[in-house]
């Protein structure tokens, strides 16, 4: 589904800096696409600075992992908002989960610093240039990325927290 | 027009006249039972129940409990009320090694009993594996009623501890157990 403001944001991007990605719009109007790790600094600076989009605030950044996409585990889903032309922009880069490398975003906007701290702590994404690259949730000394899909589910047979003892 | 006032009963002991005798165990308790200072450590809903239980309609003033701390300076029973994340769970062992002795602990809901229905890599499953407890309250969250009965079983254990019962042998052990200095 392509829209006037889908079709706007692709010509600018093709005409400004030679990209040519596909621009897709959701049922929320939400517009989506995908980068290429090496591309993604330059774009949303680009997007960040451009008069007449100004993507000035960023929501939020993700992660996702999909076990199954070999070379290409690890997502990182990063969603921008336009004040002024009011629509709000998907960006998913994705990385291999050998080396989830991928440029930090907090040259362009202050909030990537804890965003991008939280999906480091939660999937283990390194963010190339990161001030302060830490845990911000969990603790210290953990070892793992829990929201990878890399542990086992629990046992159903367990006995000691059955959902009538919670009242459920 | 009779009094409201409820006074504690006296302890078991020897009357005559002009004199009565007991043991120092248990005037010490009598006192000690009726004038628990509590170290609400709240973290969440529970914590929620007790301050409707501190408020006018449960009134946990009326067993002694009228100063609340939120500092472990004389406060007697830390009262863990939420789920404790285990990035909590240092700063909850400091709070229970900062008390004085003597010091008492209760477990306020399924969280801080067990680590309830949050069965996670990040919640402590259960209190009492870094702070010793004395009462367990279940519940989820409990009533206001469920934490006054709380506090009266550990008045209960208050009111019949020996004098000398932290500086036992036995109670030595489990602090080491619990590896408390």
């Amino acid at each position: 589904m392509t829209t006037v403001v889908s079709k706007d944001l692709q010509l600018k991007l093709n005409e400004a800096i030679g990209l040519s990605c596909e621009i897709s719009e959701d049922a929320f109007g939400v517009l989506n696409m995908e980068l290429p790790v090496n591309q993604i600094f330059g774009v949303v600076l680009f997007l960040y600075r451009d008069e007449e989009f100004g993507f000035n605030f960023l929501t939020d950044i993700c992660g996702v992992h999909y076990p199954q996409l070999k070379g290409r585990e690890l997502c990182v889903v990063y969603h921008l908002q336009s004040m002024q032309r009011r629509c709000r922009l998907r960006i998913k880069v994705y990385v291999p989960l050998e080396k989830p490398e991928i440029p930090t975003l907090c040259g362009i906007y202050g909030s990537a610093n804890w965003m991008e701290r939280e999906t480091y702590d939660f999937y283990g994404i390194q963010f190339v240039g990161h001030p302060n690259l830490r845990r911000i949730l969990n603790m210290d000394e953990m070892t793992e990325f829990p929201m990878r899909k890399e542990f086992p589910l629990e046992d159903p047979n367990r006995e000691d927290k059955m959902d009538y003892q919670f009242g459920r | 027009m009779p009094s409201k006032i409820h006074v504690a009963e006296a302890p078991e002991g020897i009357a005559g006249q002009g004199f009565f005798a007991t043991s120092l165990d248990a005037v010490v308790g009598l006192a000690r039972k009726n004038s628990i200072w509590p170290l609400p450590f709240a973290t969440s809903c529970c914590g929620i129940e007790f301050m409707s239980t501190m408020s006018s309609h449960y009134d946990l003033a009326r067993f002694g409990s009228e100063r609340l701390s939120f500092t472990p300076r004389q406060a007697d029973l830390l009262m863990v009320m939420g789920t404790i994340a285990k990035k909590m769970a240092p700063v909850l062992r400091q709070v229970y090694e900062q008390m004085a002795e003597p010091k008492w602990v209760i477990a306020v809901g399924a969280c801080a009993s067990s680590g309830g229905i949050f069965d996670t890599y990040s919640v402590l499953q259960g209190i009492d594996r870094v702070i010793p407890v004395d009462v367990y309250v279940p519940g989820c969250p409990p009533r206001p009623e469920q934490i006054i009965e709380g506090v009266m079983r550990i008045q209960d254990l208050i009111g019949k501890e020996s004098v000398r019962r932290r500086d036992s042998e036995e109670y030595k052990q489990l602090m080491e157990a619990y590896f408390i200095k």
